[in-house]
């Protein structure tokens, strides 16, 4: 098996699009993978495309840049599609099969709002058997970490407080402003505790990623800009009594943490920056423990000291996460590599990581699955 | 829309059951390790793995309120505001309705209150041919 290494990346930046399609945003990423890897689509020998909601996407990304007859495979995962795409072009490199794989994922979402889709039945029952909405799932999520160790909603949306500020240093998210606490509770309340101001974004975008093998990358001597995959783990739920009624976001996490550092060989305490998916701020917390950043009941402390803040003990989304560089759904899961090795290569500018070696990036696909990816500098 | 006259109101979940004079609840046990399902028909058991097949159970109709949330903006045309709850069943599995009853007010909600289940017409919902359903709520178990 070959250690398996990022030597292009790119994300375009994530905003509204409506007059392109996913196959152009996805080849505007991809160009972009292949121009840092200074490869080109000749050198690509197999991708992997992520895409939540259109069809034969990665087909469509290489009919754009050229349509060269390598094999193409589409995946969808929920919010893990990215992620799950980054893992399938990893196992492609690491069994020795292929030197050169691509993943990329896109979603376009302009107009599809934010709540999620109704589900369909022969009366709806939303709202008459409580509510399937994305807002209330995850402040569902949040309310059960709250009863058992009383973070408030303050706490909470301390989390946008956070991660918005850190999107003001970062050109490629959409939402670039300082929220404040007064400002972020006081937003129009969706589902309590999750405010208008902490919710993820849908947005247009696309990332991609060129993976290759050791051999590969000393050959083209690329290893002065590589990033070596640690690990990449991927988990399901396990059997939960309340799931999927109350979807568990928690027990797919943890397994993928713990498959993670079991794979690379370390503690979180060895990371310097992570990613996770706070696809709203009540999620964030809850994910501070199941990535094992802190010990159990010590998430509203974390938020609450700044620990996960820029400068803090272990930053978690400097990027300004999900909440401010916005969520399309299958581009996610590589964006925040794409974070990760921006930091690692020490290109992330004012918003960078100092001396950063080793990140983590997490996603959560509701249905449900989680996938983690170590990255460590090469 | 005609005189028709009105056909028996319908169960709004397939755990639902108006064969009797009052609603009742079923759900699948799994005959090897006990675990409940929600759904009319499975295969196999999702915790153990038993494809030694389910038991019709009946639980009692009360139960402890598991999370929450007051939802304030849902799709759209759901009337709002109203409670989304979890709630564990006694003796049964965990289920999710509307919690009615109670404030729109997290600072007078008792997170880990007791809560009794019952059953009432679907907030007047109707499906395309106009029949009537049969749902579950959650109330509060205390007086108030």
């Amino acid at each position: 098996m070959s250690d398996v290494y990022i030597t292009g990346i790119e994300m375009i930046a994530f905003g509204r699009y409506p007059h392109r399609t996913p196959a152009s945003l996805g080849a505007e990423a991809v160009l972009g993978a292949l121009d840092d890897a200074g490869i080109t689509v000749h050198d690509v020998q197999t991708a992997y495309c992520g895409c939540v909601f259109q069809t034969m996407v990665g087909q469509k990304i290489f009919q754009q840049i050229g349509q060269t007859g390598i094999p193409i495979a589409n995946v969808s995962n929920a919010c893990a599609t990215g992620a799950t795409a980054v893992r399938e072009a990893w196992m492609a490199v690491r069994t020795g099969d292929y030197d050169i794989a691509l993943a990329v994922g896109v979603e376009q979402m302009t107009g599809m709002g934010m709540l999620g889709a109704a589900r369909q039945a022969s009366i709806p029952i939303e709202g008459l058997m409580g509510s399937t909405s994305m807002p209330a799932t995850f402040a569902e999520a949040g309310r059960e970490y709250a009863a058992k160790y009383g973070t408030s909603f303050a706490q909470f949306a301390k989390v946008s407080v956070k991660n918005h500020h850190h999107a003001t240093m970062n050109p490629k998210a959409v939402l670039r402003k300082e929220t404040p606490l007064e400002m972020v509770m006081e937003a129009e309340m969706i589902a309590y505790p999750n405010t208008k101001l902490m919710c993820s974004i849908n947005v247009d975008g696309a990332a991609a990623v060129v993976l290759m093998s050791e051999k590969k990358v000393r050959e083209l001597g690329l290893m002065d800009r590589a990033i070596r995959i640690r690990a990449s783990a991927l988990a399901s739920d396990p059997w939960q009594q309340r799931n999927p009624q109350m979807p568990d976001i928690n027990s797919a996490t943890q397994i993928a943490a713990q498959r993670a550092y079991e794979m690379a060989g370390i503690e979180a305490k060895d990371l310097d920056l992570v990613e996770l998916h706070d696809c709203f701020a009540t999620a964030e917390l809850l994910h501070y423990e199941n990535l094992q950043l802190c010990g159990a009941g010590e998430a509203n402390d974390m938020i609450d000291s700044g620990a996960t803040a820029l400068g803090g003990r272990i930053p978690v989304n400097v990027s300004g996460g999900l909440l401010s560089k916005g969520h399309p759904i299958g581009a996610t899961g590589v964006a925040n590599l794409y974070e990760l090795s921006l930091h690692l290569r020490g290109q992330a500018g004012e918003r960078q990581v100092e001396g950063a070696r080793m990140g983590l990036a997490h996603v959560v696909g509701l249905g449900t699955c989680s996938a983690v990816h170590i990255l460590e500098k090469a | 829309m005609t005189d028709t006259p009105a056909s028996p109101p319908l169960p709004a979940a397939s755990y639902i059951h108006l064969d009797g004079p009052e609603p009742r609840l079923s759900f699948l046990k799994c005959k090897s390790c006990g675990t409940m399902f929600l759904e009319p028909e499975r295969l196999a058991c999702a915790r153990c793995g038993s494809r030694e097949g389910f038991d019709a159970h009946e639980p009692k109709y009360e139960g402890t309120l598991h999370s929450y949330s007051i939802v304030h903006r849902s799709f759209p045309g759901t009337a709002v505001p109203f409670i989304s709850a979890v709630v564990d069943i006694d003796d049964g599995p965990s289920l999710k309705g509307n919690l009615r009853g109670v404030p729109f007010d997290a600072d007078r909600i008792d997170g880990a209150m007791r809560v009794r289940i019952v059953f009432d017409d679907a907030l007047g919902r109707r499906d395309a041919d106009g029949n009537a359903y049969i749902s579950h709520f959650f109330e509060p178990l205390a007086a108030d």
